[in-house]
């Protein structure tokens, strides 16, 4: 049995503590009026505000009410940005916490499904990382419902006077309405949370029971989920975060948010695995398993890679206006962390995983991880901000306290989980075959 | 030069791995074991040195990457410029996402056909070679491990004998 430490708890209530007042600041700090926004940016950029002051002077003589409606429209605009900014750095860090456990449960799905012989050893870890899917999507589905209850504006096809003014959102309300968005995230939640906890029941009483009739009915709905999972999870991607650019569309988004969410999932499952051996738990667990989900890591940055790189080529060469435009965005006005994040999900793991022998040093795979992690929070930033707050992006309070609240968050109820049930199931039929697992 | 060998034939995998542990305790160099499968673990349990053929693919598929670009950097930059989509060939790295695929391809396509070249050539394999394996059972249904004898005839019988041959046989044999 694992015993959740007092260090780890106090831990990641602090991290709650600090983000959330993080949070709260983020908030309080936006601006509520015009003026207000216009200084804060002024403020910020010291250098380009006396070149707009230039360049406005200069256009003086020629300035006529069109162009002074249009600048008015620019500062709301600009309001706009700066007010959802603190609400665009809280769903990106509880999207991403949620996504992580989302992806360990499509990998758990995949081992009951595939009756692996490797993993019933670590089934335990990624049950208990799955348990963060129920609070972490629900925090999910109040942040869309606020969303749609116009508390922010992270969602425009939401705003009525953006859809009488806009005709390709017009034809795509029958299923951009927010109704029938929130009715597929219930049923998307409710789906993947039914399934979650059904099979962890299922797996915990396979340890009690004399013979596998839980095992044979935890693979069946195992497989039936993998269904579900593959079409809800890619609709989800389109809702949840394509949608934030409703003119926009991607065939390969599901596959390549996918791709992010599952890289991710596993990376975690191989950090918690590595701290509870650290701690002297799991022995069972030899450095085999270990090189299995370093394998993947590479394997599935690799795969992230490809996709990132088909939905970029595809779209920079053919260089239609309404597609290219959303790589005009990010390359102007987020160079730093498009690229960067490039570097850290492909070229980072690439070159330290790629030798067979680091992938069972564990403080290679744990500084690997914690790249590849940080690389796809760059991911999800990537996707969300330049729809929601443009070219006023930085990684400051709201940003980081919301990362350290999820973080915590997520440690506190992941380690809480693990500590209620053995850490190594009983009766699994492929226990005897995990423990020997040798590469 | 001629020299004196032992060869012991198992016919099961598992019993042939507890038997090469068993010879290596005994403190013997195992010259080679002939199975007609590749057995998991028998390189560890044998004593080999690990592969270098990973590093050579790793260095081949560096030289795939470099002539894929010189290659393309040639033929759509300098000798024949063209305009395609609006994106005129006049830089290398402004054109680059179009020659990925090609830099891919080239990678994997040097790495792979370069290592198993290396791979026959380190085998000591080419077409119309005559097999080195001591007996043709060897590509059916026996794994047969063979021992050099330096006057140990005896003692080295009894061992393999032991251990679960199912027949043993002294022979000469020409070292290559």
């Amino acid at each position: 049995m694992y015993t959740f430490s007092n260090r780890l708890k106090i831990g990641s209530i602090i991290l709650m503590a600090v983000g959330l007042l993080g949070i709260i600041g983020g908030f309080v700090m936006a601006p509520s009026t015009v003026e207000e926004a216009k200084a804060m940016v002024a403020s910020h950029d010291d250098g380009h505000g006396e070149e707009a002051a230039h360049a406005e002077s200069s256009d003086h003589g020629a300035a006529t009410a069109h162009e002074e409606g249009h600048d008015a429209s620019h500062d709301e605009h600009l309001l706009h940005q700066l007010q959802n900014k603190p609400w665009a750095a809280l769903y990106v860090a509880a999207f991403f916490f949620m996504m992580i456990s989302l992806g360990v449960l499509a990998f758990y799905a995949i081992q009951r499904a595939a009756q692996a012989g490797w993993s019933p050893l670590l089934f335990r870890v990624m049950e208990g990382i799955t348990a963060y899917l129920v609070p972490g999507g629900i925090v999910v589905f109040v942040i869309l419902l606020l969303s749609a209850l116009h508390m922010n504006h992270l969602f425009v096809w939401m705003d009525a006077d953006i859809v009488a003014h806009d005709e390709i959102i017009q034809a795509k309300s029958g299923y951009l309405n927010p109704t029938f968005f929130l009715i597929r995230a219930v049923i998307f939640l409710g789906g993947w949370i039914a399934y979650r906890e059904y099979s962890r029941k299922l797996s915990l009483r396979q340890d009690e029971s004399t013979d596998d009739s839980n095992f044979k009915l935890n693979f069946r709905i195992s497989a039936g989920f993998l269904v579900f999972y593959l079409i809800s999870e890619s609709i989800m991607s389109w809702d949840w975060i394509m949608s934030v650019d409703p003119h926009w569309f991607s065939t390969l988004f599901g596959w390549y948010i996918f791709a992010s969410m599952f890289v991710s999932g596993i990376t975690v499952i191989a950090l918690v695995t590595i701290y509870l051996k650290s701690k002297g738990y799991l022995k069972d667990v030899n450095d085999s398993h270990l090189h299995d989900l370093a394998k993947f890591m590479f394997g599935i940055s690799i795969f992230w890679t490809y996709l990132w790189f088909s939905q970029f080529m595809l779209i920079w060469y053919s260089n239609i206006p309404e597609e290219v435009t959303y790589y005009v965005t990010r390359i102007e006005d987020y160079k730093l962390p498009f690229f960067g994040m490039v570097a850290m999900n492909f070229l980072f793991p690439i070159l330290l995983l790629m030798n067979s022998d680091f992938k069972r040093v564990n403080w290679f795979v744990v500084m690997a991880g914690v790249v590849i992690l940080a690389g796809h929070y760059m991911d999800i930033f990537n996707a969300i901000m330049p729809a929601t707050v443009g070219d006023q992006w930085y990684i400051g309070i709201p940003e980081i306290s919301a990362i350290l609240f999820f973080a915590g968050f997520f440690i506190y109820w992941v380690f809480r989980a693990l500590s209620k049930v053995p850490l190594q199931p009983k009766r699994n039929p492929f226990i005897e075959e995990s423990k020997h697992f040798h590469y | 030069m001629a020299s004196k060998v032992i060869h012991a034939f198992y016919d099961d995998d598992d019993i042939l791995m507890l038997a090469v542990k068993k010879v290596k305790a005994a403190k013997h160099h195992i010259d080679e074991v002939y199975c007609p499968f590749p057995v998991h673990g028998l390189d560890k349990a044998m004593g080999l040195e690990p592969t270098r053929l990973a590093i050579t693919a790793f260095l081949y598929g560096c030289v795939g990457l470099g002539v894929a670009t010189l290659m393309m950097n040639y033929i759509m930059i300098e000798d024949w410029p063209q305009d395609i989509g609006g994106k005129p060939s006049f830089s290398y790295l402004e054109n680059m996402p179009a020659f990925v695929p090609i830099m891919f391809e080239l990678t994997v396509f040097f790495a792979a056909h370069l290592m198993v070249i290396t791979f026959y050539l380190r085998s000591r394999l080419w077409p119309f070679k005559k097999a080195e394996n001591p007996d043709v059972r060897t590509t059916d249904d026996h794994f047969l491990m063979e021992i050099e004898i330096h006057g140990n005839e005896q003692e080295l019988k009894n061992l393999l004998a032991d251990t679960g041959a199912v027949e043993i046989n002294i022979t000469e044999k020409n070292s290559h």
